[in-house]
């Protein structure tokens, strides 16, 4: 889900109470289709405490449509098959204990 | 206003960078302090001392808020009122500018900044997490990225979109660490060669170890006045003739552009405009150098060459210390070190060093422009100072 302001048009990702475009409160919220291209991804080695029983884990910024991003972890790939312009999908898992409230999502490739 | 002094600098000075066991954060600052009183023996610390401003990113690394008068206080400064400013890696460029407004508009004649952290008690895990509360925390911190992680995503872009490649960044840290062996204050002072930084162990990739920069401990200090009075305390005041700042979006994924920074960008067209001077104008540059990348499009951002130009622009040779526009003669983050809230200021000393022709084996011939460049977090923050020395 993203935000689209009814004033202007303008689209955010994640959504704002906010548009930084026109300064309208007049937001409404919008779905978007889950898949998009990856523009960018790294592999990361180190990492804070939390997330050290992963590495290595692949990270990338995915653009879904009109040009919104996410950044977050991608899974269910060798790493040497990631390339920048790949199709990936979002995918959800539940919150799990001692974790933010909000769902945890991931990107994986898409199944076709 | 244009290339019209905003302030002087009269004195500045920094503590040893490094691996400092015995010493916490107020003593660093002491050091540094010390070292700035010392170079301007007209400076009476208990008179002349209108307000100080400090900054330090992080009180997490000593478990320690409202530091700005325990600082003060523990460098014998009791009598002078004391802020602390926060903007992650950039928290002293911008005690910096806020001292440097608060000479403009009259309140103050005379005001001392600075900038301090003392990182290396907390291991590296730790650090990486203190270091990353200066990301977005839902989408950035909580979804397993780190600092050298988003780097890394700029660092691909950029291969992608120019072919910089990474040798070119390998270049960056082959240069910073010959520089930071000249400088007896640097974390590190050795040399490195182009192998190793290829071969050492990979962070996030395509960023090595050696592509990033270092968790030190360290302090810095700067004594700013009003430009009419500067010689009353010294021969040899340098003149800070601009002053730039650019905020983007916190969150790398939500700026257009992942292969340069708008805050950069933003920042040092309004440092040019002031000073009236144009990039080629420069003669030595301190830049944000804290992963090697960074330095790459730091070359861009701040006009010293093209948009995608930044691999070429280092392997030409132009950055290095006896080359056309000398760029981190300190070593840079890279070698010196980043105790990220001293780094700011700690670039400002630089380059008063290489303006009075105080920088030794890393003096810069008939240098007279300088630059220094200091980036918050991915590139939210970005301040941009330029000075003018009298040689």
């Amino acid at each position: 889900m993203a935000v689209r302001c009814r004033n202007c048009g303008a689209k955010y990702l994640p959504p704002k109470p906010v548009c930084t475009n026109c300064y309208s409160r007049r937001l409404e919220w919008i779905s978007l289709k889950p898949t998009g291209r990856l523009i960018t991804y790294t592999i990361i080695h180190v990492a804070p405490e939390r997330f050290q029983q992963f590495v290595p884990y692949a990270y990338g910024i995915v653009e879904f449509e009109d040009g919104l991003r996410l950044p977050g972890m991608i899974r269910d790939i060798d790493h040497g098959e990631i390339q920048i312009g790949m199709e990936l999908e979002l995918s959800f898992e539940p919150a799990v204990e001692d974790w933010p409230k909000w769902p945890r999502y991931y990107f994986r490739p898409v199944k076709h | 206003m244009r290339g019209k002094p905003l302030v002087a600098v009269v004195s500045a000075g920094i503590s040893k960078f490094g691996r400092m066991d015995a010493y916490t954060g107020r003593d660093l600052f002491l050091e540094a302090v010390d070292e700035t009183f010392n170079r301007c023996p007209n400076l009476d610390p208990k008179m002349d001392i209108d307000a100080v401003f400090v900054g330090m990113m992080s009180e997490a690394f000593e478990h320690q808020g409202h530091v700005a008068p325990m600082l003060s206080h523990s460098a014998g400064l009791l009598s002078a009122p004391a802020i602390r400013t926060e903007v992650a890696c950039a928290s002293s460029a911008a005690a910096l500018r806020l001292g440097i407004f608060s000479i403009l508009s009259g309140m103050y004649d005379v005001v001392l900044v600075g900038g301090v952290e003392k990182m290396t008690k907390r291991t590296t895990p730790e650090a990486t997490e203190f270091l990353g509360m200066a990301a977005d925390f839902p989408f950035e911190q909580w979804t397993g990225v780190t600092f050298p992680g988003l780097y890394a995503l700029m660092a691909m872009a950029h291969m992608h979109k120019y072919g910089t490649s990474e040798e070119q960044m390998g270049l960056v840290a082959v240069k910073n660490h010959h520089n930071g062996a000249l400088n007896p204050k640097a974390h590190l002072q050795r040399e490195v060669t182009l192998d190793k930084v290829l071969s050492s162990r990979m962070i996030a990739y395509p960023l090595k170890l050696y592509d990033c920069s270092l968790i030190s401990d360290g302090a810095s200090c700067a004594i700013i006045t009003r430009p009419d009075i500067a010689r009353k305390f010294t021969d040899t005041p340098v003149y800070i003739i601009g002053s730039g700042h650019g905020s983007d979006a916190l969150g790398l994924f939500e700026r257009d552009d992942l292969t340069s920074l708008m805050a950069t960008r933003r920042a040092a067209k309004e440092a040019y405009e002031m000073a009236g001077i144009e990039p080629k104008d420069v003669d030595v540059a301190e830049v944000h150098d804290c992963f090697t990348i960074a330095e790459i499009m730091a070359y861009e951002d701040l006009g010293f060459c093209k948009p995608g130009e930044g691999g070429r622009f280092i392997e030409d040779g132009t950055p290095m210390l006896d080359g056309e526009l000398p760029v981190n003669t300190s070593g840079g983050l890279k070698a010196k070190g980043h105790p990220v809230g001293a780094t700011g200021i700690a670039q400002i000393y630089e380059i008063f060093l290489q303006l009075t022709g105080q920088a030794d084996k890393r003096q810069v011939d008939g240098c007279r422009i300088g630059l220094a460049h200091n980036v918050g977090g991915s590139g939210a923050s970005c301040f941009v100072h330029i000075l003018r020395g009298e040689m």
